[in-house]
């Protein structure tokens, strides 16, 4: 598996889009992966006492597939540096989210670049936006 | 909450600044290990060899798996009680239910900015110290009337080594009492809608005749002066008395912007929005559909069409004419 080197990366490079289908089975089983038993996230009665039409889908994994989109990308020798997710509209099932990403800062010095990320979901608009910072070899 | 209320309020909530959520560092109850990862990559998607290929790591300029540094944060939740028998009570909790006591019962995570600075690796322990770091003044939102909170917790492993760090910001709010009084439960995903236009006195007639596919403008019937949008008087001889007439919706863009941020649901982007002068006189602002962003200019010659844009709203919207 082939790690993008820092000298192949521009400012302006965008990452292909990713679709993500948003289904109860990914937002309850991905709730759990990362140790979040809020009832919100899983058990859809609780989600609907709090007004939403359906479980909605956790902070942990929203910002698990910020990141995996950005090393899907990069490679696996990339080392992650910062990861910041600023949060919109939810997830819930039926939606479908679009997650984009441009580089726009690189730095020499620690070799490594920051990419701006975001996940948009095709009903309620923008789910998470925010950048994620990762070292290149 | 009257001003005396809320500044006891203030005084009480803000000594939870500076407090530590837990008693001293408080270990994940499983050390790094390669079962909650993988579990963790399966559901994800995640492909990362460096996560779970033990053959591809051996070789790798690391040598060893790593766990994903985005599970940080996962290692030291609490677990199943907080479905079963609530979150158990600590310095945030104790926080929290003051918020919730004062009707802030409303929370909504809104960032978390997460630094990394060494990986973990399968065996590793992860001790993670979280502090309450600060409590914004009073903010209303869009959401309500509350306060941003931010807690500051630091990741540590074994030997000590600082593996990350992590801020995450919580607005605690008052929710709105409509929203509070509708618990869902419709299981449709309720496509949303551009926002109507209001529509009053002065203007009703207008929409109403936009739903039945046309668009007036209004003439004073005392000096024949045309108006748009619609209002009561005219603006030329004061006078309140008028008629309409049709327009042929032949128009001409007299200026435009192309809306990009924020973006709202319910409107489809690329959103062109155009102040159109029409062939009667008046000009009206309608969306330019029909082409692209980049072939949109000044004084193009356009024709509109009054449609239905959603369930709700029908609208007129301007083509570009090709010659």
């Amino acid at each position: 598996m082939k790690t993008l080197n820092y000298t192949d990366v521009s400012i302006g490079d965008k990452i292909p889009d990713l679709d993500i289908p948003i289904t109860a089975s990914l937002i309850s089983c991905a709730a759990l992966a990362t140790r979040d038993f809020e009832p919100c996230h899983h058990d859809k009665t609780v989600a609907q006492s709090m007004g939403l039409p359906d479980v909605f889908m956790n902070i942990l994994t929203s910002q698990a597939l910020m990141a995996r989109f950005v090393t899907d990308w990069s490679g696996p020798e990339a080392v992650m540096k910062a990861l910041k997710v600023k949060l919109g509209a939810p997830n819930v099932p039926g939606m479908t989210m679009t997650v984009s990403g441009e580089i726009v800062e690189k730095n020499d010095n620690e070799k490594s670049i920051k990419v701006d990320v975001t996940g948009e979901n095709n009903i309620w608009g923008m789910h998470m936006s925010g950048s994620v910072q990762i070292a290149l070899p | 909450m009257t001003p005396e209320q809320t500044k006891a309020f203030e005084e009480k909530v803000y000594t939870f600044v500076g407090k530590p959520i837990y008693k001293g560092p408080r270990r994940g109850y499983d050390d790094v290990n390669s079962a909650m990862i993988r579990q963790w990559c399966e559901v994800m998607g995640e492909k990362n060899p460096a996560y779970v290929d033990q053959d591809w790591a051996e070789k790798s300029t690391r040598g060893h798996l790593i766990a994903p540094p985005a599970m940080m944060y996962a290692w030291t939740q609490e677990g199943y009680k907080v479905a079963s028998e609530g979150r158990p009570t600590d310095g945030q909790v104790e926080m929290v239910k003051f918020f919730d006591s004062h009707g802030f019962s409303g929370s909504l995570g809104t960032n978390v900015d997460q630094e990394y600075f060494a990986e973990a690796k399968v065996g590793d322990a992860i001790f993670e110290e979280s502090v309450i770091e600060s409590i914004s003044e009073q903010k209303t939102t869009a959401r309500g009337v509350g306060y941003f909170f931010e807690t500051y917790a630091k990741f540590t492993n074994q030997d000590d080594v600082l593996l990350g760090t992590q801020r995450f910001r919580v607005f605690k709010f008052i929710p709105p009492e409509q929203e509070e009084a509708a618990p869902t439960n419709s299981d449709t995903l309720e496509i949303p809608t551009r926002v109507a236009a209001p529509r009053g006195q002065d203007n009703k007639w207008w929409w109403d005749a936009c739903d039945e596919g046309k668009i007036l403008i209004q003439r004073c019937a005392s000096c024949g002066a045309l108006r748009h949008p619609p209002r009561p008087m005219c603006g030329v001889c004061q006078s309140t008395e008028w008629d309409t007439i049709e327009s042929s919706l032949d128009g001409e863009l007299f200026s435009f912007v192309e809306m990009h941020h924020p973006k709202f649901p319910g409107y489809q982007y690329p959103l062109l929005v155009g102040v159109i002068s029409l062939a009667e006189g008046t000009r009206i602002i309608a969306n330019v559909v029909g082409c692209d962003v980049k072939d949109v200019e000044i004084g193009m010659k356009l024709k509109g069409k009054v449609e239905r844009v959603d369930e709700k709203t029908i609208l007129p919207q301007f083509y570009p004419v090709n010659n």
